[in-house]
């Protein structure tokens, strides 16, 4: 079996907004020389860390002659702001579902030509027409999340399988870690509260926030997405996190545990998007074609450990993935899941302020 | 004298053309743009309209944000006192040790410039954690003490760590280590203009060490100390990775809420209003300051 990566998709140094500059493969291919397409033998990807398989990208070079260049971001809003002055040169990027939208609704995508994806029929069926999307037209999917519990197992008593012991009870006080995101924290509070992730009417934000501000002093930490770290060097015990980066630590720390809370959570899916004013467009469809094939999406999978949208990649994975918990937690708490919206930056704003509220009181 | 100056004059004006681009061109006209933003709103997902409203500042003064506000500046204040506190007997022992031994504390002060400040904080964390290397040494201490005393019957309970990563005093403690050498490197600098007879006549007229400390030392070094707690006093205002990094729940500075207005709020036009009402209060607390040591000085003139 192979080891996890160090780090995660959003990891620790990457997530103060160190870009590095990714991995260059520019010297594969010679500099201006054009393909049977009449474009450049090059393609600029601009991804999440620690998100590609060991050789995705040379397996990708060797069998079309396009050199990749990947580049690195940390978050979605780092994202959105490279791209909303304009596309400095990319051709394929992987927002978040509630990005996709964003994207689309400022006019940064350009519609893919879906009979140049044949492999897209490697989808399982829940993701070939999901609500953020409709009919594919924007993006991909190359990933999806759940938000949940991580914990330490020797520290916790049996499974903490509601969001109650992060957000309202007292019992792992100075043991527990929240995201510091604004649409999670709310939205998953809302959650915990009985209502959905999307359009939580206003009274519920501020019964949210009352219980976030009372929940406060037994809280460690408000972190920005390196719970898993915090997990594994005993900082807390108890964690809100996405199950792929939990996946990756429980391999290093057998007493690692993941569950998806009984009252439901978040689903998110990370999406191959083609941004406006792509230089080389078709590079980039076969490129997410390429992904989107069974083995390449397996060698992918293998590495990275995040659940994967691909029928026919998930075949060819061994069982210590099919078969994590982790990974894939069981269906009749992921029929609870759902996917939060962008809603507008009126509701953004909000959010914001209403965090801004709960860390100053 | 006169007359090199005005013949220097076009190689003077020459030379001050490449710092005069630069300070417009990555300085004045960014800063101008940002301040400009503050005057707008939100016209679409990527579009600020600039259209002269108040909006944002008036939203920036309302009790929230001025709190927040409130405590970065006590945050920054217990800074610059314990920066103070720490940072003037270091100046005073560099003034009066020999010029070899001098040039080594002022390499040692200036020594963790070398190292980003990022990586200065990771190092922190690290040793600040509950696992970290303060804790293990406790640890290591604690289990010492307790073996001595189960020789007398009473062994010492389990070692609790001390919770020193992610909360307040954490981000005090790294806002003094980082801003530690701003203070000490102004104090030096007046300390070492000071006139070594004037130590020596108070001394020599019955003053004690710590009378002549008080009474003349202390008052010269005034100017240093101004611009010692100047240069650690805003820049600690400001902070923004060490409460990002180093705090706890409670730690939340007035430059994490602007940071999140860039990013994930993605309001520029209220994170340039409170970037600039910062600006403001910090140009009006100098002023201040400037008025207020003049009529002193003419007072006593």
């Amino acid at each position: 079996m192979r080891g996890p990566p160090k780090g995660s998709r959003r990891s620790l140094l990457a997530g103060l907004g160190a870009v590095a500059a990714g991995l260059s493969l520019e010297g594969c291919a010679p500099e201006g020389k054009t393909g049977p397409n009449g474009e450049e033998l090059k393609l600029n990807l601009y991804n999440w860390d620690t998100y590609t398989g060991k050789t995705t990208l040379a397996d990708f070079t060797a069998a079309t002659g396009i050199a990749v260049k990947m580049s690195l971001f940390a978050t979605n809003d780092e994202l959105f702001a490279k791209l909303r002055a304009g596309n400095p040169g990319f051709d394929v990027i992987v927002p978040s579902n509630e990005f996709v939208t964003r994207f689309r609704l400022a006019n940064l995508l350009t519609p893919l030509d879906l009979a140049k994806i044949p492999n897209r029929v490697n989808l399982l069926p829940a993701f070939q027409n999901p609500p953020f999307d409709p009919g594919r037209r924007y993006s991909m999917p190359y990933t999806w999340l759940v938000l949940g519990i991580g914990y330490r197992k020797s520290k916790i008593d049996g499974v903490p399988d509601s969001w109650k012991w992060l957000m309202d009870s007292d019992r792992y006080a100075g043991r527990i870690g929240l995201f510091s995101e604004a649409d999670d924290l709310i939205e998953l509070g809302a959650k915990y509260l009985g209502h959905s992730v999307r359009n939580i009417p206003a009274p519920v934000i501020d019964q949210v926030a009352k219980m976030y501000i009372r929940q406060k002093p037994r809280v460690k930490i408000f972190h920005h997405d390196e719970g898993q770290d915090l997990l594994l060097s005993g900082d807390i015990d108890i964690v809100m996190e996405y199950n792929g980066d939990i996946a990756q630590v429980m391999t290093e720390d057998p007493d690692l545990d993941f569950v998806v809370p009984r009252e439901g959570s978040i689903l998110n899916s990370d999406c191959l998007c083609v941004p406006r004013g792509a230089p080389r467009p078709d590079n980039a469809h076969k490129f997410i074609n390429f992904v989107l094939d069974a083995r390449n999406g397996a060698e992918i999978y293998q590495t990275i450990r995040y659940p994967t949208p691909n029928a026919a990649a998930l075949a060819l994975m061994p069982s210590d993935y099919r078969d994590n918990k982790a990974i894939f937690p069981p269906a009749d708490v992921m029929a609870k899941c759902e996917y939060a919206e962008f809603e507008g930056m009126e509701r953004a704003h909000l959010y914001d302020e209403t965090v801004t509220r709960i860390f100053a009181t | 004298m006169d007359e090199s100056w005005t013949k220097a004059r076009a190689v003077f004006a020459a030379l001050s053309v490449p710092p005069v681009v630069w300070l417009f061109a990555f300085f004045l006209i960014p800063l101008a743009i940002i301040w400009a933003y503050s005057f707008g709103i939100n016209k679409s997902l990527t579009e600020i309209a600039i259209n002269g409203t108040f909006a944002n500042y008036a939203h920036a003064i309302r009790p929230l944000y001025l709190g927040i506000i409130f405590k970065s500046v006590g945050f920054a204040a217990l800074t610059t006192a314990l920066c103070l506190v720490v940072g003037f007997p270091v100046a005073v022992a560099i003034t009066f040790a020999s010029a070899k031994s001098k040039a080594w504390l002022l390499l040692l002060i200036m020594l963790p410039f070398w190292t980003n400040l990022l990586i200065r904080t990771y190092a922190l964390m690290a040793v600040l954690r509950t696992e970290g290397y303060v804790n293990f040494a406790l640890g290591l201490l604690w289990s010492a003490l307790s073996h001595v005393t189960a020789l007398f019957g009473h062994p010492l309970g389990a070692f609790q760590p001390l919770p020193l990563l992610h909360n307040n005093f954490a981000v005090v403690f790294g806002l003094v280590y980082v801003q530690l050498p701003f203070m000490v490197l102004p104090l030096y600098a007046a300390l070492d203009r000071l006139d070594r007879s004037l130590l020596e006549a108070s001394l020599d007229l019955g003053a004690g060490h710590f009378t002549t400390f008080a009474r003349i030392v202390a008052p010269l070094a005034v100017p240093g100390i101004i611009s010692g707690v100047l240069v650690t006093l805003i820049p600690s205002i400001g902070a923004y990775l060490t409460p990002d990094l180093l705090g706890g729940p409670d730690s939340q500075m007035i430059a994490n809420v602007i940071e999140r207005q860039f990013r994930s709020a993605d309001d520029w036009p209220f994170g340039a209003a409170l970037s600039f009402l910062l600006m403001y209060m910090t140009f009006a607390a100098i002023a201040l300051q400037a008025v207020v040591s003049r009529r002193g000085g003419r007072d006593r003139a």
